[in-house]
């Protein structure tokens, strides 16, 4: 964990309710997609963790979902501006783990994460197979960078407005040997139980911290009570206890 | 004897920076940030005799100038403590510590303190009659004089250890909880754990915390704190330690002009994992303008 200022370069609605923004700084302390970073908004006491949607060594991507107050004064910020962040913060994915044929599996804003990871697999001549879910055609958002990694993700949204009809497990249907899975809880509940393979599941969760002091954000699991920030967001999906 | 040292029941601190409990662990977290042998110590998480899981979630809330906790006292329990927390504590930390101790009967605090006081590494017992997040025990201990006094005398028989008693704030009138603790044998105070509060989620109309209500912290009690340590340090002969808000070295110089002898850093550890090593260096520029050569001398200097 490094805490690092950044300036913002661009802050754009992709959607109603999600906004991508654009930061210049060091990006060093991130080692694996599916790390989060924590964001200071002036005015505000706790910071805001974000999942990383990508990165190089001086550019950060993040993609935000108005959820309350906070994310509402961010999307007013503009270019220019500089934010105080903790970086580097969390697990991330395994990428030594995907085996021949991973299946990414985002919903909504978890979407996000699986950019990063999707470029990065990539790199290791993988080409992983892509399920992207929203609630409507005009919900959809971050897809064409999918297509230039030179992958055709699969789209689901939950009126039929665009893709398959239903939610991602409607096309969940492929062969696949490890899962990578980011989005709601309900929603990792039914891709891990859909999925015969073995996967990993990103969380997200309220946040005191960020950086595992506070227990605030503690889950349950097989092993024993976790901190989503520290020892997570990303859970192997046979740790996770969903019965709470 | 240095410029920042303060004497804490008998045992020197090169500082009066305290991280608070709840807020630092068991110091790992921090330690892969900085050297957390600069601090004068700190305070351990809050331990009971089983291991705890705490309230569900979300158990964290925003607040204005602060925030709300309901963690409830997520502890791996005490021998977990003993055997596991303390041995990797002493590799990253070589000053005594303090055990924060919660219980939900005497006999629990008397237990868990009996066992924290037998350990080298532990230089003080601070005993927890203040959460307001656990049902049961916490706080009901620190809302009355005479039960206050009662888990005062049971830690008191097992330990001669300094025995540090934190105050709740969520009482009519907390200089006679505090004469309670003192009249009962305990060695110091530290003043004031959290705030009970609420906040209420506009888009479901409900509480945002699961448990309804949580602990405020943060810059938005200071004020409050502040003026509980003025209270307490006068009607009291046995060291306050200040906390509640505290977020500079301007704070913490306020905190101990109010009669603190030393100050705990809570909230602002969260939001700013550097907040102490800030706070130490930006202390002795404060004594310049206060004109002061040594800290302890402004101690209750507000009193006037």
């Amino acid at each position: 964990m490094k805490q690092r200022v950044f300036t913002i370069t661009e802050n754009a609605p992709l959607t109603e309710r999600v906004s991508l923004l654009r930061l210049r700084g060091d990006c060093s302390e991130i080692q694996r997609p599916g790390q989060f970073v924590d964001l200071a908004l002036p005015g505000f006491f706790l910071r805001r963790p974000f999942s990383v949607c990508d990165w190089t060594g001086d550019e950060l991507r993040l993609v935000y979902e108005q959820a309350g107050r906070g994310t509402a004064s961010l999307r007013d910020l503009p270019a220019g501006e500089k934010l105080d962040l903790l970086t580097g913060l969390g697990n991330g994915f395994d990428l030594s783990r995907a085996g021949d044929a991973p299946l990414l599996v985002g919903g909504g804003s978890g979407v996000s994460p699986l950019l990063g990871l999707a470029r990065r697999l990539r790199k290791q001549g993988l080409r992983p197979h892509v399920i992207l879910g929203f609630g409507r055609a005009e919900d959809i958002f971050l897809t064409e960078d999918f297509y230039c990694l030179g992958l055709t993700p699969t789209v689901t949204t939950e009126d039929g407005s665009f893709g398959i009809r239903g939610l991602v497990t409607a096309a969940m249907d492929v062969p696949h040997s490890f899962l990578y899975a980011c989005g709601p809880l309900g929603m990792l509940r039914a891709v891990s139980e859909k999925s015969p393979a073995p996967g990993q599941l990103s969380l997200d969760a309220r946040m005191g911290c960020g950086f595992g002091a506070c227990m605030g954000c503690s889950i349950r699991t097989v092993n024993g009570p976790k901190r989503v920030c520290k020892d997570g967001p990303v859970f192997d999906k046979e740790e996770l206890l969903w019965d709470d | 004897m240095g410029r920042l040292s303060v004497n804490l029941c008998g045992i020197e601190l090169d500082n009066p920076i305290i991280p608070a409990s709840g807020t630092f662990g068991y110091g790992h977290e921090f330690a892969a940030l900085y050297d957390i042998n600069c601090l004068g110590t700190f305070s351990m998480k809050g331990t009971t005799r089983e291991p705890r899981f705490g309230n569900p979630t979300p158990r964290i809330a925003e607040a204005p100038a602060g925030m709300l906790n309901a963690v409830g006292l997520q502890n791996p329990g005490v021998d977990a403590v003993i055997n596991q927390e303390l041995p990797k504590l002493a590799k990253v930390f070589h000053k005594p510590v303090i055990a924060n101790v919660s219980g939900f009967s005497l006999e629990e605090y008397a237990e868990v303190s009996a066992k924290l006081a037998a350990q080298p590494q532990v230089g003080w017992l601070e005993v927890n009659i203040s959460c307001p997040n656990v049902h049961g025990g916490g706080m009901s201990f620190g809302t009355e004089p005479a039960a206050a006094a009662e888990v005062t005398r049971a830690v008191r028989n097992v330990t001669d250890k300094p025995l540090i008693l934190k105050l709740s704030p969520n009482v009519t009138d907390i200089v006679s909880i505090a004469k309670a603790c003192e009249d009962a044998g305990a060695d110091a105070l530290s003043l004031i754990n959290t705030v009970l509060a609420l906040r209420i989620d506009l888009k479901t109309r409900r509480p945002v915390l699961a448990n309804i209500t949580g602990g405020l912290s943060g810059p938005a009690i200071f004020p409050l704190a502040l003026r509980m340590v003025w209270q307490v340090s006068q009607a009291v002969k046995i060291p306050v330690i200040g906390l509640g808000g505290v977020s500079s070295a301007e704070d913490a110089a306020e905190m101990m002009l109010a009669g603190a002898t030393a100050v705990q850093i809570g909230a602002a550890n969260l939001k700013d994992p550097f907040a102490c090593p800030s706070i130490l260096r930006a202390l002795p520029g404060v004594l310049d303008r206060l004109g002061v050569e040594k800290i302890r001398d402004i101690t209750g200097g507000a009193h006037g």
